[in-house]
């Protein structure tokens, strides 16, 4: 079993998964009931000032299912915290004395005015927790009140609250950030000049999960009205790991220590996102559709990677792949790849051939001398990896690099040397000298 | 010497029993489980089980629209192909079809429950809508004889009223529908589905059937051939095989098809006798048949008697299990030789063993005697000539069957033929329906060119 603790920030905990603030983490009853199964931390329900927000009392969640009915994206209408301040902060203060050992991170959400801010700090600071998260990141609702995502999306005043909450407390602050943006590079360093200890990410994107086509209300509905929602689950990682990577490999911003969220289901996402930067994950969908159970399934998948590939400590993931992280000028575009079908695993669907067919390139053929065959043509493939997505069969088709020879599509030789689109011939722009790739 | 009283009696089980053993023997598909299931389905090209349906149903199609929760058009998918579709998704052998052929089959061993995904469709069609969902065309005033009122003859003739055609069925039995009304096992297809499949079919309207009216009895080929624009035979295989044994007319033998008829069409399952000790000659699936549903009517001991091995038997492996694990013993490898009579009835029956040389079935000249309350013949039906030939008119055979091109024309001019009576494929349900749709097709460019 690998040592998995976890130091973010000065926050320690036994590892690295935290519950992410939002419903599993909103009072004390399920946050004790987390701790008994192993989570490492969690973010409280985001707090709020009395009196508290009111939620609506029908529908406020909406899924994207694949055809089994397994949750692959979850909307949610819902706002902060709606219970009375003081319950909170009192469970919150029980919670931390009972559990020294765990993370706790109280997040925060109050008008953009100064005082609001100093007031919740002072009391906040009083239940002793680890630290706080300042929420620019809900995307319905309370962004409607000038919270929010609406200050998320206004690096000036994330910076500013940023340094109210430094200045107004000794606690390390996490600034959560959201994905409502075009460039999450700009939030991100906002954060840190405000001296933000770190950048949480991401909250939920901005949705409609869908529309009542015999009612046409939009879901969830309540009483025949929607709004757009907030989404996250499976479906988000990809967005929250790219938007991981972009502050971990910009200049302004490397090494500000991030917590990755976003779909976060197994421990291999956490490992992605530790790869791609993060120094911890936290979790919501996950929980909300199996229960706090799996992050058992999570430490040990954690431990059993990190022992075989000889890794001590968690931190020795982080940040792994962000030096492989490049634009898309600097690949290259000498590297050819085939795909290539395993004749033992395929069983003959033909979705290969009809997917390069129809809309790729058509190199797979599906008769061969009469017979059902599925085969690729090497002369026609671009190793472009469709046929591999589509294959229902694990490892049927793989992409094999071509390591000599000559490409017989198109008649180049195989030579293995770098060369990328800076210098291309094609490229109107293409600089007379080879240039070799940044050293990230 | 003392004679054995033969053990034949009804009301062997209570009425509980009796409906719990002719109950459904696949239970249709929840919407859940066919949402589940249909989600198994790959969607692929040219797919394997469309080339293993007789009728060629667009299978992936209809699966996807059972995902997408459009039980409706499914149905309508699977209908526009093979118009008895709720019928063969009860009693087609999926595992040597389109089930066989499935690339989950090669891939885990469990293919797409098709069968069932089939049924659920055409259930929720038939169940929420009622009415078959085809109009037929502007009529075109010509008409059309169809002979029997089967599978192949209901297929035919949908198409043709289809088509805008007028048709005529003619039907030597009471009720139509053919073996699905008399043949098919009860508890594949209970609650009396066949005759609302029939009139489902029916419902399309320009169609008449004439009950009781028996080609070379009550009409003539001839005559029809004059009468009608064109005409379909459909009539089935209505002889069956004889064992060619001494004594085989006597009381205490009797021919599988006649008995099963008798089943199907008993009010009471319980006023039906059967034998104590049954044995069965034959290994297809009437003979599984004719066992399975004495051993669910209370016989103690069935055993089915095949003259050559497992593997070569009509019945599919999973019919074979489906004998044994209804409680039939199935031996091989032997064949009848003479059966043993008792004050003028049949008390048991003698086999010799065989053995297969150069692919010759010969008897080794080992024997053992089986006592038999009721032997039931079921070692195949043949056609019935005299239907045909009693009109003075010659149509060319084909091993004993009606001999048919690919657009299922005979040799006699301006008339077709399909379903068991004709030398195409395997006698099944869905390979009479196939027969009957391509058949009607032709007739219909024969028409329309005219
Ligand atoms: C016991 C048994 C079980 C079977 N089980 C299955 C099964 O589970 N699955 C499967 O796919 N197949 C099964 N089959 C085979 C299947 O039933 C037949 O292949 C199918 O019914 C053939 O259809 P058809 O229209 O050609 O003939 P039939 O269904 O035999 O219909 C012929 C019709 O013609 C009528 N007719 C006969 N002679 C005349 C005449 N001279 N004049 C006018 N009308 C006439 C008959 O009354 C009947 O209505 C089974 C067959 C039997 C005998
Ligand atoms: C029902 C619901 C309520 C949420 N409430 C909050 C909240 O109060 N404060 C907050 O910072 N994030 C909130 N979130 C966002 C989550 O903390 C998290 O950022 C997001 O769900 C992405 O992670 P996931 O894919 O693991 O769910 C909420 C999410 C859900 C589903
Ligand atoms: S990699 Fe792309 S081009 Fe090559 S066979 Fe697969 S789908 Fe076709
Ligand atoms: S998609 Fe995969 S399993 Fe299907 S035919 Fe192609 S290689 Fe074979
Ligand atoms: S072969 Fe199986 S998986 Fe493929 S289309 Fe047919 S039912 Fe679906």
């Amino acid at each position: 079993m690998a040592n998995l603790a976890s130091n973010f920030i000065g926050i320690k905990s036994p590892n690295p998964f935290w519950l992410a603030s939002a419903p599993p983490t909103d009072k004390a009853y399920n946050v004790v009931r987390a701790f008994k199964d192993g989570w490492g931390g969690v973010v409280w329900k985001t707090l709020g000032t009395d009196p508290p927000v009111v939620n609506v009392s029908g529908p406020r969640y909406g899924a994207i299912h694949s055809n089994d009915r397994r949750l692959i994206g979850l909307n949610n209408i819902e706002l902060i915290t709606d219970r009375p301040l003081e319950i909170n902060l009192r469970e919150i203060k029980e919670v931390k004395r009972d559990w020294p050992d765990r993370a706790l991170v109280v997040s925060l959400m109050v008008p953009c005015e100064e005082q609001y801010w100093k007031d919740i700090l002072a009391k906040v600071e009083e239940t002793e927790c680890d630290g706080v998260e300042l929420n620019f990141g809900c995307p319905h609702g309370m962004s409607e009140r000038g919270m929010g995502a609406s200050v998320g999306q206004v690096p000036e005043y994330v910076e500013m609250v940023t340094r109210w909450c430094k200045q107004h407390s000794r606690m390390p602050v996490i600034v959560k950030l959201t994905p409502n943006i075009s460039d999450i590079r700009q939030p991100a360093r906002a954060a840190k000049r405000g001296g933000a200890d770190a950048v949480s990410l991401i909250n939920t994107i901005s949705s409609i999960i869908g529309v009542d086509i015999d009612t046409f209300s939009p879901l969830p509905s309540i009483d025949g009205k929607g709004s757009h929602g907030g989404y996250c689950g499976p479906a988000v990682k990809p967005i929250a790991l790219n938007m991981t990577a972009e502050i971990a490999r910009d200049a302004e911003t490397r090494g500000l220590p991030i917590s990755g969220i976003g779909g976060v289901t197994t421990w291999r996402d956490a490992v992605e996102f530790m790869a791609l930067g993060a120094g911890n994950v936290q979790v919501c969908t996950a929980a909300m559709t199996y229960g706090f159970r799996i992050v058992q399934e999570m430490i040990t998948g954690l431990s059993e990677y990190m022992d075989s590939h000889g890794f001590t400590s968690v931190d020795e993931i982080t940040g792994r792949a962000v030096g492989n992280v490049t634009d898309w000028q600097y690949l290259n575009l000498n590297y050819v790849a085939k795909a290539k079908i395993d004749q033992d695993l395929c069983i003959k669907c033909g979705r290969c051939h009809i997917a390069c067919e129809d809309t790729s390139h058509q190199a797979i053929t599906s008769m061969v001398d009469g017979i059902r065959h599925f085969e690729v043509i090497d002369a026609e493939c671009v190793g472009c990896n469709l046929c591999v997505n589509v294959c229902p069969v694990q490892d049927c088709i793989t992409m094999e690099e071509m390591v000599a020879g000559t490409d017989p599509r198109t008649g180049f030789p195989v030579t293995g040397e770098y060369a990328n689109w800076t210098t291309h011939k094609n490229n109107p722009m293409a600089k007379p000298a080879v240039v070799a790739e940044p050293a990230e | 010497m003392a004679t054995r009283a033969p053990d034949i009696a009804a009301g062997r089980l209570s009425p509980e029993q009796y409906a719990v053993n002719f109950s459904d023997i696949h239970p249709p598909l929840s919407r859940h489980e066919a949402l589940v299931e249909a989600d198994r389905c790959y969607f692929c090209y040219d797919a394997p089980c469309v080339k293993a349906c007789p009728t060629t149903i667009d299978i992936p199609l209809f699966i996807r629209q059972i995902l997408t929760d459009n039980p409706i058009g499914s149905a309508e998918t699977i209908l526009s192909q093979n118009i008895l579709g709720g019928m063969c998704a009860r009693v087609c052998p999926t595992e040597t079809l389109c089930e066989e052929a499935c690339v989950r089959e090669a891939a885990e061993g469990k293919p797409v429950k098709i069968g069932l995904l089939q049924r659920y469709a055409t259930d929720t069609l038939m169940d929420e809508v009622g009415e078959q969902p085809f109009e037929r065309a502007a009529p075109t005033g010509k008409r059309v004889a169809v002979v029997g009122g089967g599978p192949a003859g209901l297929a035919a003739a949908h198409r043709l009223a289809m088509h805008g055609h007028d048709v005529v069925i003619y039907d030597a039995r009471q009720k139509a529908g053919g073996l699905n009304e008399y043949g098919i096992a009860a508890y594949k297809a209970p609650d009396d589905f066949a005759q609302d499949e029939v009139e489902f079919v029916l419902s399309i309207g320009g169609i008449t059937v004439e009950h009781g009216k028996a080609l070379g009895r009550d009409v003539q080929l001839g005559d029809l051939r004059g009468a009608y624009d064109a005409v379909f035979l459909g009539m089935g295989l209505a002889g069956v095989n004889a064992l060619a044994l001494e004594d085989e007319a006597l009381p205490g033998v009797a021919d599988a098809v006649g008995y099963i008829a008798d089943l199907r069409q008993a009010e009471d399952l319980g006023a039906l006798p059967v034998g104590g000790r049954v044995v069965v000659i034959g290994g297809g699936m009437t003979a599984v048949d004719v066992a399975v549903q004495s051993k669910r009517l209370g016989a103690r001991e069935v055993t089915m008697v095949y003259r050559r091995g497992a593997e070569k038997m009509g019945a599919s492996l999973y019919e074979q299990e489906l004998a044994a694990t209804s409680g039939v013993v199935i031996r091989t490898h032997a064949k009848p030789l003479r059966l043993v009579v008792e004050d003028g009835r049949v008390v048991g029956i003698v086999f010799e063993e065989t053995a297969e040389q150069d692919g010759r079935l010969v008897g080794t000249g080992a024997t053992f005697e089986l006592p038999a309350d009721m032997v039931f013949k079921a070692i195949g039906q043949i056609l019935v000539p005299a239907a045909l030939n009693g009109s003075a008119e010659t149509i060319g055979l084909d091993g004993g069957k009606i001999r048919v091109d690919a657009e299922r024309r005979t040799t006699l001019s301006g008339v077709w033929a399909g379903g068991d009576c004709a030398a195409t494929g395997e006698d099944l349900t869905v390979a009479a329906v196939a027969d009957g749709r391509i058949a009607a097709e032709s007739i219909h460019r024969a028409l329309s060119a005219g």
